[in-house]
């Protein structure tokens, strides 16, 4: 029994050579198609950032928004204690009466509080040269010594800033966030971990 | 209106059947419906039941329409040699080929839609209505020629089944240029399909350009395996006759596909273990685990080994010419490519992930229901087209056969003597 | 059998097959779409974000403002803000100061209404030994020590790298994601449809998928929201960082939250186009790098050492 003869056999005479053309016509056209795929898949052209103009100077304070310095409760005006009744001992010691609690860790063999805050005026503090610093310009007195970090954070590179990228920005005193006595940042309890894939039913 | 008897003939013909056709039906049936409660859980509870997460996003169900993508393909392995080459024995089953192919494309079409977040947003994919981004994705290259062969093979199969119903020859005109033009669009969905991981500068497990030789490769020897297999037992339960040359032609034919695969694997093998650069991560993960991270390190094994030994069966002419070797060779070769594409392809590239971190994917059990149900509905659609092609193949099922009577009653397995037939 | 009782066989004369499986589905799809609400329909609907005219974005917007209304009992405002003339944003991020302590990961979590259950976060923050440097395979995004940083480790956040060759809108099959004039990358939730290609792309791992209906409790809803960035999303779509969209954006364009809650300064934001700006500063006054830029994804997010 011939039980398969019964499908109609597709049956145009083949030569040799027409198989080779049409195989050849067939794997061109996949590899054309193929190949077109990189070709049509966009490819936006590197991204070129304007030329920077020389680096302009970097904005002067006043120019940008500084909250008030961080002072301890009811501390400041230092003047409150630090007044006429209370002459100034300017002899490098350990403090035994008050600002007990503050350690210093800056530095510390090589200067001590009358470094940085004025000994005739208490309520401003005072750069390396004798001139004046306001607290709410502390960073000129760090700057001193900073002079790296004090540049960066004028550009917004150092330090903190909030408010609008594109407009009025606040920017943090060093003291914000460096504890002018003991500046290096203290640990802190991070926040949870992410959820691991494996918990997520 | 001929063709809408010819429908209800085959309907006719789907409906009966001997018990074990019934069983197997009633089988894939049940498989079927606990798929599709599988299913329902998913879109009510969201991709959350399976065990796919952010770190590998795309698993299970991608990796078996990957692999499924490579037996529709591998419908040319028929086509090829009974078009081209015009070699009788394989040319009178190339259609049995084909049905394959159709089934494996809407088991595909199937496993890219259950893995979507938003199945009920797939008009988005269609052009013109929605905003298929082609040419730019390649997942929209692969929605378009897989439904493009899916068709392409629907058309060519009705209209030959169709004509040898009625009796006619067909018009070489209409199909000879369909057949040909099937030709490079089996070999492009494969190729699509591995250039949607290949594409992948992520994923460097993917980004190497023996991916889509290697897909081809193996599409060529696992789709045959289940074709060899399909016809052995149509062999036995219709009186469709199988030519031994038919079944060692193609067998041969996948030895070599197994071979070449084989060796595009050892080339990979080779050069990440030799180079040993940080992007062998992947590898070493599939094959020898990442410290205690060794879920899926039996698998890689086990199809290689697979691989091999089916290879040598396949290669030796004795043994792929014993009924025994060769089957345990078929199943050999589909447990290995399986593997390879349903496991050793899309999990390994993802793990680690693109930022180092490790999460070990095994399939949820809604996974496995849902993915059976598709294969279960796949084989479903494979019986009911071989339940109509088969008798039209033998003649046993003709327009003349509709007449007063609609003689359309018998399944091919058991033949009642005196049922009208075309053949000899 | 009788074949004149099969159901193929009682179509109406005339009828092809293909007409009569096609009026099948427009017929399904119709009966589906009757059955829904007239808000859901208009959901199911709906254009693309990017093609919507005018008056269709009001309706869009006043439907999206309903349904957060319904669900959320709060009013929350779905901005459709567009890009600025001459900008594109950048970010850098100082690795020198980061102290690994996630507080930019939670404030970007309450500030863009993600998922609180099972939580979504959009940035990862990678513990790197510091003797082994930037080594992505053994980073740890699950650290937890009493106190950061840790001694022998330094962090490494990463979120989405906002790349002008961005990977993943290059795979996305429907164009539900794209690069905006600005350069941020966004994604519109209404016609994602969650085949999540973009996150195989993704080589920073900064795409998040809703696996299940995102959970946000009333109170926590952010409500001042766009429609590409903060605005609550579904089950089934991908999200990721925009930059915070809805802040940038502004006439008066507030920085990031992360950039707002990073207690050490680490993170830096603005105008790559505006030679005076933080990042371009930044870029000229440091050694900055991208994460892997072999991959040529070219990245506008900036990593830098400031000491």
């Amino acid at each position: 029994m011939h039980g398969t003869a019964s499908i109609p056999r597709l049956n145009p005479p083949l030569t040799n050579n027409v198989r080779l053309i049409l195989l050849t016509v067939l794997i061109s056209a996949g590899v054309l198609v193929a190949l077109r795929v990189p070709l049509l898949l966009p490819h936006p052209p590197e991204h070129r950032l304007p030329p920077a103009k020389a680096t302009s100077l970097p904005p002067v304070p006043g120019d940008f928004a500084v909250p008030p310095p961080p002072f301890s409760p009811e501390i400041f005006p230092c003047s409150q204690c630090h007044n006429e009744d209370q002459p100034t001992n300017k002899k490098r010691r350990k403090l035994k009466m008050e600002h007990k609690d503050i350690v210093l860790q800056h530095d510390q063999e090589h200067r001590w509080c009358l470094d940085c805050h004025d000994s005739d005026n208490r309520d401003q503090l005072r750069s390396a040269s004798g001139e004046p610093i306001k607290f709410e310009e502390s960073f000129r007195l760090c700057g001193q010594c900073h002079g790296d970090k004090l540049r960066d954070w004028r550009i917004g590179i150092h330090g903190k800033r909030t408010g609008e990228w594109n407009g009025k920005k606040e920017y943090l005193l060093c003291v914000h966030c460096h504890n002018p006595h003991s500046p290096k940042f203290k640990p802190v309890a991070p926040m949870p971990p992410p959820v691991r894939p494996e918990q997520i039913r | 209106m001929t063709f809408l008897r010819f429908l209800g003939g085959a309907a006719g013909l789907v409906v009966r059947g001997n018990r074990l056709y019934y069983a197997w039906c009633a089988l894939l049936l049940v498989l079927v419906f606990v798929g599709a409660g599988a299913y329902a859980t998913q879109l009510r509870d969201g991709l959350v039941v399976t065990k796919m997460r952010d770190s590998v996003t795309w698993a299970f169900y991608i990796g078996n329409f990957t692999f499924l993508v490579g037996v529709a393909a591998a419908a040319v392995m028929l086509v090829i040699p009974a078009y081209l080459y015009d070699w009788g024995p394989i040319k009178e089953i190339v259609i049995l080929g084909e049905l394959l192919a159709i089934s494996a494309c809407i088991m595909c079409l199937i496993f890219v839609t259950v893995d979507m977040g938003r199945p009920d947003r797939f008009w988005h994919l269609m052009p013109i209505v929605g905003k298929l981004n082609f040419p730019g994705a390649l997942l929209s290259w692969d929605v378009v020629v897989l439904n493009a062969y899916l068709l392409l093979n629907l058309t060519i199969v009705t209209y030959m089944v169709y004509s040898a119903f009625m009796g006619r020859e067909p018009n070489h005109h209409f199909t000879w240029p369909l057949v040909i033009f099937s030709i490079p669009f089996a070999i492009s969905i494969h190729t699509v399909t591995a250039f949607i991981y290949n594409g992948m500068v992520a994923r460097p497990y993917w980004n190497a350009s023996i991916l889509a030789p290697k897909f081809l490769a193996s599409a060529f020897c696992s789709g045959p395996a289940v074709l060899l297999i399909v016809l052995q037992i149509l062999r036995k339960m219709t009186r469709l006759k199988i030519q031994d040359a038919a079944i060692w032609k193609i067998a041969e034919l996948m030895a070599y596909a197994m071979g070449i695969n084989l060796f595009f694997t050892g080339a990979e093998i080779f050069k990440d273990f030799y180079s040993h650069a940080h992007h062998a991560i992947h590898t070493q993960y599939f094959y020898f685990g990442i410290g205690a991270h060794r879920a899926i390190v039996p698998y890689a094994w086990m199809s290689l080994f697979f691989g091999v030994v089916a290879f040598l069966l396949f290669m030796i002419p004795a043994t792929r010419k014993n009924v025994v070797t060769l089957n345990a060779g078929c199943i050999l070769i589909y447990a290995s490519c399986y593997i390879e594409k349903g496991i050793g392809l899309l999990i390994p590239g993802m793990t680690p992930d693109g930022l180092g971190e490790i999460y070990e994917y095994t399939p949820s059990t809604t996974e496995v229901l849902v993915a059976a149900g598709t294969f279960s509905l796949g084989f479903l659609i494979y019986t009911i087209l071989l339940k109509v092609v088969v008798p039209v193949m033998l003649g046993e099922f003709r327009v003349t056969d509709l007449g007063d009577k609609a003689v359309v009653g018998t399944g091919p397995e058991a033949p009642p003597a005196g049922l009208a037939r075309a053949g000899h | 059998m009788n074949t004149e009782q099969t159901p193929q066989e009682q179509g109406p004369a005339g009828v092809t097959r293909r007409d009569f499986i096609g009026g099948c589905a427009a017929a399904a799809v119709s009966a589906v779409l009757a059955s829904c609400t007239p808000e859901q329909r208009e959901a199911f609907l709906q254009k693309r974000f990017k093609e919507l005219t005018g008056a269709e974005l009001e309706a869009v917007i006043a439907r999206l403002e309903r349904e957060n209304k319904e669900k959320f009992k709060t009013g929350i405002k779905v901005k459709t803000t567009g890009a600025q003339e001459g900008v594109l944003f950048g970010y850098g991020l100082d690795i020198s100061r980061c102290i690994g302590c996630r507080r930019c990961v939670h404030a970007c979590v309450k500030e863009n209404n993600q998922s609180r259950d099972p939580e979504i976060q959009w940035i990862r923050v990678l513990r790197m030994d510091k003797e082994r440097g930037i080594d992505l395979t053994h980073s740890d995004p699950y650290y937890n020590p009493p106190e950061v940083p840790e001694p022998d480790a330094f962090y490494l956040p990463v979120a989405c790298q906002q790349c002008e060759q961005p990977a993943c809108v290059a795979v996305c099959p429907v164009q539900a994601t794209y690069k905006e004039p600005d350069g941020i990358v966004v994604i519109d939730y209404n016609w994602c449809i969650g085949c999540r290609c973009c996150m195989s792309a993704c080589p920073y791992q900064a795409r998040r998928f809703n696996w299940r209906d995102p959970v946000i409790p009333p109170d926590q809803v952010n409500p001042d929201t766009h429609y590409l960035g903060n605005r609550p999303r579904y089950r089934g779509v991908v999200e990721k960082c925009t930059f915070c969209i809805q802040r940038v954006r502004e006439e008066h364009g507030r920085y990031p939250a992360c950039v707002e809650i990073c207690p050490v300064g680490a993170r830096k934001f603005g105008n790559l186009l505006d030679g005076e700006s933080e990042i371009r500063h930044i870029m000229r006054e440091k050694r900055v790098f991208i994460l892997k830029e072999e991959l040529n994804t070219q990245p506008k997010f900036f990593y830098f050492y400031a000491t």
